[in-house]
């Protein structure tokens, strides 16, 4: 099945955690080589139960993300596609010379779940507000990057993540985003999707942000201004392609992201653009500073990552062209 | 039969013993050829090293990627050089290989690197990594239903890394007992004597106290290296450490201060390989080692 956008400005119907806590015991059932390893959060994503039962299948390393991020890499080794879990800092931060080394650089294959990127850290505030992680998993080479949109997409995205070769680090809130895909969506890891056409303007956008992205597109569309609108799910690898031919059909584009905009989804898109098509380009994402604790709406408005600072900034990019 | 046996005969005694002068003397001429290198911490693995592949574990020098294979991984990164000398004269690799350490291009990296090394199970370099990848990997091993185990050398200054304890922590309390742990405790870190940089107290204590069945040997004891390492493990993972001199069985760097790397011109690296050679030629004649 192809694609299908179903978005109508709503939350999906399932939590992330819904289909963290089914899809993660499901891979380990139908794939013997498949592990999976926590760091003491597993009743944080459903599958604490599973663990239960099945000791040698899903292993609690305890809260030692290093030690966990090494044993993946060992597992790796002698024949197993470890998944390994935590929340977002814990799983860049912490273990990212774990990751890198023992991992990357010793081609260890290794998919590292870190939930609850940027913002949707919440009520645990600011020391759990990973705004940097993607910066650090993109600096890994070979690394891949998805911050996932809805549970749709998880679903078809997600085995297709663990069956793949190196550092795979993959962004996901545990509870909903706006529902944007229909159940049975296909997906490929570096092809971005475009949800909506558009002349004057695109807005590149990932995960927590992609809701956000459509609904400014509309008040846009309000504005005289025509967005087109990429769900940019995968940031590394690129989807150069995609970026370049918006950039020339719209002469102008737009980042939004729920993470610092130093070294993620807006470098990325600004690197490429900078080097083939330079076009009036800018950014709706985290300003050089640390999170804090709070509700999301409250955050959103905080971090300047709500639907009207994405129409704000698109209107002052539209303005230079 | 290798690893069956309960205890070693003279014959063994002697074969280990002079395969660990050939280690060396071997770790000596790569090292020269390249005129520095980690000279210090290799060498204080040697005889573990003469033991390990001389009669305890199992492997095929023409298939290194065995899955069933004994796995050594060597966390003390920078004690490669002895690791492959020790693969060249088993024939992982050809002798003249050696010569390549830390040249452009090398298959032979001064940290370990299963990417690169016939023989080497496990990319190293980052003090305290290897620890947990060898967790990983025996019990990897151990779930995928094979008989091997996985030999770990750790560093005495290594254990300053915190990953060192997460990883011990988690090899006792999972019964990850096809892991056996080796602390070369050769008494120096880089910057100098681990009693003045950061000192370990009692290291039996600690691992015991980590759930494992700890004992503590003569580094270059090689009857004790061969009842530690062929112990059937209970529940309970061994740990050996390691009582070591860092430089150990070349007199001249084991008085050097400053051994963890050293830089010296042929002619004294010369004299190094002439005093394990001394040592080797007496063993020959029946004598003792001094």
């Amino acid at each position: 099945m192809a694609i299908k956008v179903i978005y109508n400005g709503s939350p999906d119907v399932k939590t992330f955690k819904d289909v963290l806590s089914t899809m993660i015991p499901k891979l380990l059932d139908e794939d013997p080589d498949v592990i999976y390893l926590d760091a003491d959060l597993m009743s944080c994503i459903g599958t604490a139960k599973y663990a239960k039962a099945h000791p040698d299948r899903a292993i609690n390393c305890g809260i030692a993300e290093s030690n966990m991020a090494g044993i993946a890499a060992g597992l790796a080794a002698v024949g197993f596609k470890p998944i390994c879990h935590t929340f977002g800092p814990f799983a860049s931060r912490r273990c990212y010379d774990q990751m890198y080394m023992s991992g990357g650089y010793a081609k260890n294959d290794i998919t590292m779940i870190g939930s609850d990127p940027g913002i949707c850290a919440t009520m645990n505030g600011g020391t759990h507000m990973p705004f940097e992680d993607v910066a650090l998993y993109r600096a890994m080479p070979g690394s891949t990057i998805v911050d996932v949109t809805d549970t749709a997409q998880f679903n078809d995205i997600f085995p297709k993540l663990v069956n793949r070769k190196g550092i795979k680090y993959l962004r996901v809130n545990r509870k909903a985003n706006d529902l944007v895909y229909g159940e049975g969506s296909e997906f490929e890891i570096g092809k971005g999707v475009v949800l909506k056409d558009g002349k004057d303007i695109t807005i590149i956008a990932a995960g927590y942000m992609v809701g956000s992205a459509l609904k400014a597109a509309e008040v846009l569309k309000g504005k005289g201004i025509d967005a087109a609108v990429i769900d940019m799910f995968t940031i590394k690898p690129l989807d150069e392609e995609l970026v370049l031919k918006f950039a020339k059909q719209t002469g102008a584009v737009l980042v939004t992201e729920n993470h610092n905009k130093i070294g993620g989804l807006y470098s990325a898109v600004s690197e490429c653009l900078v080097a083939n098509c330079p076009v009036p380009a800018g950014c709706v994402a985290v300003e050089d500073e640390f999170g804090e604790v709070g509700p999301i709406d409250y955050l959103a408005e905080r971090f300047g990552l709500t639907p009207e600072h994405i129409v704000s900034e698109a209107e002052k990019i539209v303005a230079r062209k | 039969m290798r690893g069956k046996d309960k205890i070693m005969n003279n014959a063994d005694k002697y074969a280990i013993k002079h395969f660990a002068a050939e280690i060396r003397i071997t770790l000596l001429e790569e090292l020269k050829a390249r005129g520095f290198g980690h000279v210090g911490g290799s060498l204080s693995v040697c005889d573990a090293l003469a033991v390990l592949y001389g009669k305890v574990m199992n492997y095929k020098p023409n298939d290194p990627k065995w899955p069933d294979r004994d796995k050594i991984v060597c966390s003390k990164g920078h004690a490669g050089p002895a690791l492959y000398a020790t693969l060249a004269l088993k024939g992982f690799f050809s002798m003249e290989e050696l010569k390549t350490l830390n040249r452009p291009a090398t298959n032979l990296p001064s940290h370990c690197d299963k990417n690169k090394t016939p023989g080497i199970d496990c990319t190293t370099g980052s003090l305290g990594q290897g620890t947990s990848q060898a967790v990983g990997m025996a019990l990897g091993d151990k779930l995928k239903g094979r008989k091997n185990r996985v030999f770990l050398f750790v560093g005495d200054g290594e254990i300053d890394e915190g990953q060192v304890w997460e990883a011990a922590m988690f090899t006792a309390a999972k019964k990850v007992n096809n892991l056996v742990w080796l602390i070369d405790d050769n008494k120096k870190q880089l910057d100098g004597p681990t009693a003045e940089i950061l000192p370990t107290f009692d290291l039996r204590a600690k691992f015991e106290a980590f759930g494992f069945d700890a004992v503590r040997v003569k580094g270059n004891d090689v009857d004790a290296l061969y009842d530690a390492l062929t112990k059937q493990a209970t529940d309970k993972p061994i740990a050996i450490i390691m009582d070591n001199v860092k430089g150990s069985g070349v007199k001249a760097v084991e008085e050097t201060a400053a051994n963890h790397s050293m830089t010296v011109d042929a002619a004294t690296w010369d004299s190094y390989i002439a005093q394990v050679k001394a040592d080797l030629e007496a063993l020959e004649k029946g004598k003792e080692i001094a």
